[in-house]
């Protein structure tokens, strides 16, 4: 299996759109050899402002630069995105629109021996409780080129997720994508795994060892967590006998929740949640971690014969 | 119609200018009045800075609010909306029967600017030092670009206790930025009390200067210090802070240097006594 990282994917992706959307910049909060941004300012140093370790300021700058015209990225580490600067989030960025892409890395446990204080478990439960937002949280490196690419050409505020790690490649997220619209990737009529970024490999997994035994597993891939694709969790809901999510986040406020409120309101079904359960990461590497706070195809199994 | 900023100040413009900050004021106090809320003493205290920017200094097109070469103002203290809203409907961004909307719900003016619902409001504010990190995305891109227009912002003295605000400092200075001119609304008093008791700032100046500001501190209720400061200022490589000492409140007597002014909502009796002071002088 070919392993790649989801900053590379956008990186490569801002690179490659520089032509054709000269008014596209990026920021950085000297975080840009992580979040690899300083590749783009090699190639396009005009077009790149290292704010320094600034995140308040860094999107406030990037929300003037938009009300100008420009279409900015703003990158740090996603802790930092919404917890640091969660105001300028808030009210520098969703509260009036402006037409930003808040581009963050090292975001889940599998940023790995930087600790829980750099692992940002809570990202899309902030982000999603803001009017206004969108988030892309890619599965792979091309869907993660294909999301940049998305939000450059959407106008209004975009939270676009991403890790650090390498990733398994997935070829079935390629081709398209399209904001608000979640991927089928397997049909099945017993359970719906649904699975969103990179725990996508793990989900797959799942599936592969279930349909082994004979279970015949739906596995859907929400590259948009805001706004979700309500039609697919539905049908989930009434074709299926239960949904269980995988998140490299907090069970609290993300996937799992947005999956399991649908729900509740519209056709109630048995809910499973997989991902941090309500407790900080610790240093580690990313695949020990990903053991340790049982975020696993083996954990999905788990939750699957719970409900079956 | 374009309002074409002007460099002399002559005796007529003066007159017709103190004219608008005496109308200014008593608009402020109806507002208030009606919301039954809002923020009157900063209100009061930045009319000249802001009327005589809008009304004297900036380049700009009320009928056009998104002309590309219009002068830009963001009122980074966002709490002090009703003396920007007043100052906006009278330039004839918005009719001034609006005005009686403010903090209503439906309103396009609500309480702290909201730049896409409010023809004139630059940039979303009220979360203190949003506005001021704005504006320099704003003035940056323009600098950039090689465009000629002004960026004019105020910030409250209180809320460059916010470390936003020195974030943006430094910034600046990165980018010598000298295209913006920022105001500090310097009435030493905040929301609990006196700005120096409660988290000092003086001295002010030297703080500014050494964050690679050209610093000028005038008289913030002189307009024609105002025009010959920003005049001046014009003329400098980097950015410009002017250091506006003004008296919160300005204008009503039981108002001026009082903190308890700060949000506080008048009586029918207050309101009354208040706009007769304006009209009649103190």
């Amino acid at each position: 299996m070919e392993y790649k990282q989801t900053r590379q994917g956008y990186v490569d992706a801002l690179i490659e759109m520089a032509e054709e959307l000269p008014e596209m910049v990026v920021l950085d909060a000297d975080v840009g050899k992580a979040t690899l941004t300083l590749q783009f300012a090699k190639l396009f140093p005009e077009r790149f402002f290292n704010c320094g370790i600034q995140e308040q300021n860094m999107l406030c700058v990037a929300a003037g630069m938009s009300l100008e015209g420009k279409i900015p990225f703003a990158s740090t580490f996603g802790v930092f995105a919404t917890c640091r600067a969660g105001d300028q989030l808030r009210n520098g960025i969703a509260y009036p629109k402006a037409n930003v892409k808040v581009a963050v890395t090292h975001c889940g446990i599998t940023v790995g021996g930087d600790g829980a204080s750099h692992q940002s478990n809570e990202d899309i439960a902030i982000t999603r409780s803001f009017p206004n937002m969108t988030i892309l949280v890619p599965g792979d490196y091309e869907e993660a080129k294909l999301a940049t690419k998305a939000a450059a050409r959407m106008n209004g505020p975009v939270y676009l997720r991403l890790g650090r790690d390498k990733y398994p490649v997935i070829s079935e997220l390629h081709g398209s994508f399209i904001i608000g619209k979640s991927k089928l990737l397997y049909p099945g009529t017993d359970i719906t795994i649904i699975t969103t970024g990179i725990m996508v490999s793990e989900a797959i997994k799942a599936r592969e060892l279930l349909s082994e035994e004979g279970f015949s597993i739906r596995v859907v891939h929400m590259g948009t967590i805001k706004p979700i694709d309500e039609v697919a969790i539905l049908k989930a809901a009434k074709e299926t006998k239960g949904i269980v999510t995988i998140e490299e986040h907090s069970i609290v406020g993300g996937l799992g929740e947005a999956v399991a409120g649908i729900v509740a309101e519209n056709h109630p079904c048995p809910v499973r949640r997989v991902g941090m359960r309500d407790i900080f990461g610790e240093s580690g590497q990313a695949q020990e971690l990903l053991d340790k706070f049982g975020m696993r195809a083996k954990n999905i199994i788990e939750e699957v014969k719970k409900i079956l | 119609m374009v309002i074409e900023g002007k460099k002399e100040l002559s005796p007529a413009n003066l007159e017709d200018l103190k004219n608008l900050c005496k109308q200014v004021r008593k608009q402020i106090i109806n507002m208030v009045y009606q919301a039954s809320s809002g923020h009157i003493g900063g209100s009061l205290g930045s009319t000249e800075l802001i009327v005589t920017l809008y009304n004297h200094l900036m380049t700009h097109h009320p009928e056009n609010p998104d002309w590309d070469k219009r002068d830009r103002f963001v009122l980074s203290k966002g709490h002090c909306t009703p003396v920007l809203y007043a100052v906006l409907a009278n330039c004839g961004y918005f009719p001034k029967e609006d005005l009686s909307t403010f903090r209503r719900p439906g309103s396009h003016l609500q309480g702290h600017p909201y730049q896409p619902k409010t023809p004139g409001v630059e940039a979303t504010t009220g979360s203190l030092g949003i506005g001021f990190s704005t504006i320099l995305g704003m003035a940056l891109t323009a600098k950039n670009r090689g465009q000629k227009h002004y960026y004019y912002v105020i910030c409250g003295d209180g809320e460059i206790q916010e470390g936003q605000i020195w974030e943006g400092a430094m910034f600046a200075n990165k980018y010598k930025l000298d295209n913006l001119i920022a105001f500090v609304d310097r009435n030493y008093l905040q929301t609990d009390g006196n700005s120096e008791d409660i988290m000092p700032l003086d001295p002010l100046a030297p703080k500014w200067e050494s964050f690679g500001w050209k610093v000028y501190e005038i008289n913030g209720h002189d307009i024609q210090e105002i025009v010959s400061t920003v005049i001046s200022a014009k003329n400098s490589d980097r950015p410009v802070m002017i250091i506006a000492n003004t008296i919160k409140g300005k204008g009503v007597s039981f108002m001026e240097n009082a903190f308890g002014w700060h949000g506080a909502v008048p009586s029918k009796e207050d309101a009354d006594k208040a706009l007769k002071e304006l009209e009649n002088g103190i």
